[in-house]
Formats: C-alpha cells, structure tokens, sequence
C-alpha cells in the first residue's frame, strides 16, 4: 500500500518565490530566512517522497467569485503555474499523479467529503511557493504533486475540525491505494498575516509559537478554534492555519518534531516551518 | 468549537475585530461586480483595453455610483468598505504597477517607508487591536 511518512508545514508568501526567482535569496534581508530553510531541503532531499500532496489556497486565481468550491482536488496530469498579474512564475510545470488523485478524490466522496474535481486548473504561488521553499530551484519537480485547494478567501472556510477530519480520510484513501508510493502532506499558509485594511501588518507571534505547539501535541484542541479567534488574534489572513490541520490529520496521533522555524517578517507575514513524521515507538 | 446546529449561524463576531473587513456572504454580494471587474484585469488583453480608455471599461460593470467613484480615484481601504477584496482591488493595484507595499501603505495611510519599517521591526501588535469593544482589547 501507498503511506503517508510525512508533514510539512509552511507558509506560502509570493515574495519568497519572487525573491528565488529574481536571484535575491542572499540580500540580506532575505538571507536569515533562506539560512533557515536550508534544514528542511536537506531533510526532504534525503527522504524523498515519491508524491506531496499539497494543501493550499487559490488566491483569486484558477477560481473567481463566480465559482467558491470549498475542497478542491486536482485530477490533471499537469499543472501550470498561474499568470497572477506579472506573467507566470519561471518555475517547472508542476507533475500530476491521476491514478493516486482519482482514487482519493472517489475514496473521499465516499467517505462524504464532498470534493470538487479540477481536471484542468493552473496552480498559484499558494502552490508553488512551498515547492520552491522545499526543492529549491531544479529543473524539474523530484515529486509528482496532487494539489488539494481550501477555501479560505470567501468566509467561511471549512471549520478546523472539517479539515483535521479531511486529513484523517485522506490517509485512510492513500493507504487503500494500490501502490508503494511514499507521500508527504504539505499544509500551507498563514502564519500571522493580515493583508487588508487598517490593521493591515499584524504580527503575532505568541499566537503563532502556540499554534505550532499545539499543532504538533494538541492537534484536536486545535481544530475547535474557532475563525473568528484566528482572525482576530493572527490576522484576517492567519485564517490560512487551518489548512495545517489537513496535514496534521493525516499523520499518527503522535508525532516526532523533525524540524521548526520561524521567521518574521518574510514581506508581510510571519513565516513558519515544521517538519513531522509519525512516532516510529 | 466551531459547529452549529443545522441551518443555524452564530453572530457575526468578527465584526468587533477593528480595521478589518472579513469577506463574508453580504461582502461577496455587495462587491461582486467591483472585485469581478478587477479578477478580469488578470488578463492581458483587458488590461490593454483598460489601458485603452478607461472610462469605456468601467461603463461595462455594474458598479454602484460609490464604487465606481472609488476605483476611477484608487480609494483602496473605501473599496474595502464598499465590497472589495484585497485579492481582487491587487490585480489593480498590480495594473497601477504598485506593489503590495504600496497597496498596504495606501489602507492604512502610511508611506511605504512607514509600512515597511513597521514590519521589519516585527509588524503591528497584536496588542490593543483584539476588538473595537471595551473589554480585553489587549
């Protein structure tokens, strides 16, 4: 059977690719966050997975407001990276696994996650930024990925129990999966940020440490927080953190902390990192 | 915990959150043709167009008077306020060429020298900007 050996949680700020792309990683603002990247690529180089799937959010992308799909499965066997106003980012096209995704996204529905299916759908920086966070810059992706999107733009996104429980079922599909793939889930976004209006440029960072304390050791405390706490204390675009929740729902009850860090601010949010396998005893 | 009974919602809460507009279902429905007229700048053909004749281009969406006011002079914290979404008002931020700084800078009425030197020097506080009530703002 296919297995799920690993998390990884990380924001996903578009001036991280930006700053990969234009050959910035080493100015000194951006060197003390890339220094501490550099663990984490060293880790999924030596584990390499065979699949991620990563759990994001479009940002008025491959979705508009004339569609608000609340989970989001992509079937494609490839995916381009979206066009979000300043041509598309210069980075591989991104390999699908259509076998692995049709069998989640029909285990899913049945187990009465109502997926949508996106058989076409160009991925954002929402995506592509955690793979460059990762695999740096290579001239192909090492994994095939299966992009799962949460709404998180229209309120309100599905609740934190919803996405703990869709990770829970989202590994029982993998495991049923008639295959010896080794998969990472990745889930992405927040940690503090608010990107809109007066209070735009809140940082949290005692909520941030704690979200990730309990994300790791309290993961169903965590998912009945409710949004109105997220967006109140870690921004109204912290709200992202639940999608942690997908990923942590896919892994054992207990876990080992392989890797964290933090840094503040990477543009306008507070960036977080964290590396989880299941507890081998 | 954030589950409730079927067909039941709690109180909108997060309005008590200051300086913060959360795009909830009025949002979407007061804003709709603010923010779908922005997501159609995503494409470069209607940029051009734009670029064009602006005037022609805002006559073919259904703005209110308010709306249309705060687009032709780049309101962007009153978009907000009118149904916009920081998503949807950056693709005209991005038309203008400004960056998210400078859109930042523009809600809060700062430069963006202020803005940045607030987030390099570890963002806004979280302290005093829980809530607009009187009780725990801090």
């Amino acid at each position: 059977m296919a297995e799920i050996i690993a998390g990884v949680g990380t924001s996903h700020v578009p001036a991280v690719g930006a700053a990969m792309d234009n050959g910035m990683t080493q100015d000194p603002i951006w060197a003390p966050y890339f220094d501490k990247v550099e663990p984490a690529r060293e880790w999924i180089a030596k584990t390499k997975p065979d699949v991620c799937i990563i759990v994001y959010n479009d940002h008025a992308s491959a979705f508009s407001l004339e569609l608000i799909p609340t989970f989001v499965i992509g079937t494609a066997p490839s995916f381009i990276p979206a066009d979000e106003g300043f041509g598309r980012r210069k980075v591989p096209t991104v390999q699908g696994h259509p076998d692995m995704a049709w069998h989640l996204a029909e285990s899913l529905i049945l187990a009465e996650f109502d997926m949508t299916i996106a058989n076409k759908m160009d991925v954002d920086h929402g995506l592509t930024v955690p793979l460059s966070v990762m695999y740096n810059q290579p001239d192909e992706w090492p994994c095939k990925v299966i992009p799962l999107c949460v709404n998180v733009v229209q309120y309100p996104p599905p609740t934190g129990n919803r996405c703990f429980n869709l990770g829970r079922a989202i590994r029982a599909a993998v495991e049923s999966f008639p295959g010896n793939e080794r998969v990472v889930i990745f889930g992405t976004g927040g940690l503090s940020h608010q990107l809109q209006g007066e209070r735009a440029g809140l940082i949290n960072t005692e909520y941030d440490n704690a979200f990730l304390d309990r994300i790791v050791a309290d993961p169903v405390a965590q998912s009945k927080i409710s949004h109105t706490e997220y967006m109140r204390e870690a921004g109204s675009e912290g709200i992202e953190m639940v999608m942690w929740l997908v990923m942590r729902g896919a892994l054992d009850e207990h876990v080992d902390e392989i890797y964290r860090a933090t840094h503040v601010p990477t543009s306008n949010t507070s960036n977080g990192l964290l590396i989880l396998e299941n507890s081998i005893n | 915990m954030q589950t409730n009974p079927p067909g039941s919602l709690p109180p909108k809460d997060y309005e008590s959150i200051p300086g913060t507009y959360v795009f909830d279902g009025q949002r979407c429905r007061d804003g709709y043709a603010l923010n779908m007229f922005c997501m159609s700048l995503a494409q470069e053909s209607n940029r051009e167009a734009m670029r064009a004749d602006e005037t022609a281009y805002l006559d073919q969406w259904d703005f209110t008077p308010e709306q249309r006011e705060s687009i032709e002079k780049r309101q962007w914290l009153r978009m907000l306020q009118l149904g916009g979404n920081v998503y949807y008002t950056f693709k005209l931020a991005a038309y203008d060429g400004m960056t998210f700084r400078h859109l930042a800078a523009g809600m809060t009425g700062v430069t963006i020298e202020e803005f940045a030197d607030m987030m390099t020097s570890g963002g806004r506080s979280i302290e005093g900007n829980r809530t607009t009530g009187g009780e725990s703002n801090g």
